[in-house]
């Protein structure tokens, strides 16, 4: 494996790397947006979900209809549509000042929910961060959850005979193997076979799809019986289920510590670690990296290796999780859109460990508050979908955020700038 | 009430249902307000119920079996609320099943088939293999036997058999939206001499009426779930009748009901006699069923509320 080969000067090496693609890519995701670009294009995000919460109620628009013989009306009922939309979205996502004098559960219900909602988040924003510094784009983020749920599922039902807790720590690591197995190969077919990643990925994302839904979900290995004509597993034994963090009446399980393990360690990972040194090198300049004796192919299957066991992590919380509808087993859309959300997420992270935390703590707000929005105030949840588009959308044009907002320019964020 | 992945707009349950939280809300002179809560994924299913348990909801429907562990994990979480399950059986004592005997419908759907056919053919196919959707095929079958035994016939039923549960079913990775796959099971099913056919695969259905509509007369439909004629009123010139499924009704009972402090944990079965399944009008082939066929339908129709006729169907919802 290890090629320390003198390959000092050897130009006319076939590997083209550092192609406009990856060029733009990583201009997108390392933009100079700082925080208070990220800010506010938060702010311009929510502007715009307002205009589309006001345009959404038939009531406001027909009061707009006369807005110019009375426009208090239309003013009113817009700013009722919105003040209580977003209150909503807030009490749904962080805390609910009514819930004061309620029990615990109430009180920390909404921000509990948050957290839950954010922890496949995080360890999918640093899965795509950790190829991304590696100069690679891992969209593949479906299928390697779908890889790390299926060995977590069956080890989950299958291996009851492993004691207590420790059926728990194996399909945990049954997980992240199977996201690894899968993120191997990507990686060894881009550093050693030239595919490109992106292809590679997505196209492994139908195969592991197709594969659960209309093979593995119908064989009597995986297939629950007592589920006639539904493609769900057998469920978990409950010694394999995350236990709750906060007690049973709280809805965040271990996961989250889970979570907060691995961006500590990603973080130390990047900063100390010689592997870490040499994905991030490879990742700014490959030729570089190159010729100061770093084997780029290690490099870009170990990006890889790490980038799908993060990846498999989600499987292991979407199956073993609070949040999984089906008594803890395995159905076939049990990456959620996840594996996608996941590059946003580490884009709006602008590819940091902790900004990845940040970032999947909004979009998990996000999600825990639509509920209660649309149960509350009849506002689709499609909206969040929008706004949360927006913020990408925002966050990727810096520029067009610092002219919306007059902001000077000039200080030129550096490029690449690990850490 | 919580939609499952579907949406409301899905022209079908989620949108069947949420018209008979509607409609219960204006029968009860808006006494009952209703709301809902879309699914944007399977992971939504958790957190939308626990939604609308800390709103106050007195009822909670959910829709679709897919939905039926979310469901019980909140009932038990939440004893005394109630809930109502569309196409699930009751399981726990807060929570009614709201399911349908569709073999009924679809009975007099196979019946009528085997009456109109001219090719002596009629075909049926499945959008997935559930219960709920072979249910349907297997009371068309049946329609079709008991038609070929009362009138010395040989009608054949092209894409499913009860006896051996098996058929033609959708094979894409969204078998209730696939069109084209729809159109393509229908064109074999006419190439194969088939005249009439009964789709039971949502979206993936509309695929067969294309193919219904670009076959100039030679291959008809049956619609399912709905009156056809209206939710795919494109096609309306090729569905001779619909196999209903009274969503609306079922729902909009359930609600009235827990509002009136009726709310009872037995299933609501729909049937011919409760209005819970039927066949709806025949619109443009009005003027084709010949009035002999249309009181033998009424009679087969009186003869199963009666009990006189017996489905067979191990696929029959239970009580």
């Amino acid at each position: 494996m290890s090629t320390q080969t003198p390959q000092t000067e050897q130009p006319h090496t076939p590997v083209p790397e550092p192609s406009r693609f990856s060029r733009i890519v990583r201009d997108l995701f390392t933009a100079e947006s700082t925080p208070l670009v990220t800010f506010l294009a938060i702010v311009l995000a929510l502007l715009v979900g307002a205009i589309l919460i006001i345009i959404s109620d038939p009531a406001a628009m027909r009061e707009l209809g006369y807005f110019f013989s009375r426009p208090s009306d239309f003013l009113n009922s817009a700013w009722h549509d919105v003040s209580h939309g977003y209150q909503d979205l807030f009490k749904g996502s962080i805390f609910d000042p009514a819930t004061l004098r309620g029990t615990p559960s109430q009180f920390f219900g909404p921000i509990t929910n948050t957290l839950e909602d954010a922890t496949p988040l995080i360890f999918g924003g640093l899965a795509v961060t950790i190829a991304f510094r590696g100069g690679m784009f891992n969209i593949g983020g479906q299928g390697m959850t779908i890889a790390g749920a299926i060995l977590t599922t069956y080890v989950a039902f299958q291996w009851t005979g492993i004691p207590g807790a420790l059926q728990l720590v194996v399909a945990v690591l049954a997980g992240i193997l199977g996201g690894v197995l899968l993120g191997g190969f990507v990686g060894w077919l881009k550093a050693k076979r030239g595919a490109h990643e992106v292809v590679v990925t997505i196209m492994l994302n139908y195969v592991m799809l197709f594969f659960l839904t209309n093979y593995l979900l119908t064989t009597t290995a995986f297939h629950d019986p007592t589920k006639a004509g539904q493609s769900i597993s057998k469920p978990a034994s409950p010694n394999a289920i995350l236990p709750h963090l906060f007690g049973p009446s709280l809805n965040t399980d271990i996961g989250l510590v889970l979570a907060l393990i691995a961006t500590v360690v990603v973080g130390w990972f990047f900063n100390r670690s010689k592997l870490g040194f040499e994905i991030r090198a490879v990742g700014l300049n490959p030729a570089a990296a190159r010729t100061n004796g770093i084997s780029v192919g290690r490099a870009q299957i170990w990006a890889m290796v790490i980038s799908g066991g993060l990846m498999g992590l989600i499987g292991v919380t979407q199956v073993l999780g609070l949040n999984n509808p089906n008594n803890n087993s395995l159905s076939p859309n049990i990456d959620a859109g996840l594996g996608f959300n996941a590059i946003t997420v580490a884009l709006l992270g602008r590819t940091k460990p902790w900004g990845v935390v940040w970032a999947s703590l909004l979009y998990g707000a996000f999600q825990a508050g639509a509920s209660v929005m649309q149960a509350n105030d009849g506002i689709s949840t499609d909206i969040i979908s929008v706004i949360e588009a927006l913020i990408v959308i925002f966050v990727s044009a810096p520029q067009l955020i610092k002219e919306i907002f007059r902001l000077p320019s000039r200080e030129a964020a550096v490029p690449g700038a690990a850490s | 009430m919580v939609t499952d992945t579907g949406g409301i707009d899905d022209h079908s349950f989620n949108a069947e249902s949420w018209a008979g939280m509607q409609d219960a809300a204006s029968a009860s002179g808006g006494k009952i307000g209703v709301s809902y809560v879309q699914s944007a994924t399977e992971n939504d299913y958790t957190s939308n119920i626990a939604s609308l348990v800390s709103k106050g909801c007195k009822m909670i429907v959910t829709v679709g079996f897919a939905m039926a562990d979310a469901t019980t994990a909140s009932s038990k979480k939440n004893p005394n609320q109630m809930y109502a399950i569309v196409d699930n059986a009751s399981s726990g004592s807060k929570i009614q099943g709201l399911q349908f005997n569709t073999a009924q419908g679809a009975f007099l759907g196979g019946y009528f088939a085997a009456a109109m056919t001219k090719t002596g053919k009629v075909a049926t196919f499945g959008g997935a293999k559930y219960p709920t959707v072979t249910v349907y095929m297997d009371g068309f079958w049946e329609g079709v036997q008991y038609y070929n035994a009362q009138k010395g016939k040989n009608v054949q039923v092209l894409g499913w058999s009860e006896k051996t549960q098996q058929g033609t079913f959708d094979t894409s990775a969204n078998p209730f939206g696939d069109q084209s796959g729809g159109k393509s099971i229908a064109q074999t099913f006419q190439s194969q001499g088939a005249d009439i056919v009964f789709p039971v695969a949502g979206g993936t259905g509309i695929g067969a009426l294309e193919a219904a509509k670009a076959s100039n007369g030679a291959l008809n439909a049956i619609w399912v779930d709905d009156d056809g004629f209206y939710s795919n009123s494109a096609y309306a010139s090729v569905i001779m009748t619909s196999v209903t499924k009274g969503i609306a009704t079922a729902v909009k009972t359930s609600v009235t009901d827990a509002y009136n402090g009726k709310f009872t944990s037995t299933s609501f079965i729909g049937t011919l006699a409760n209005n819970g399944t039927g066949l709806a009008p025949f619109h443009d082939f009005a003027s084709q069923v010949p009035a002999s066929l249309q009181s033998e339908l009424a009679t087969v129709k009186a003869d199963i509320i009666s009990g006189k006729i017996k489905i067979t169907s191990a696929n029959q919802p239970t009580a």
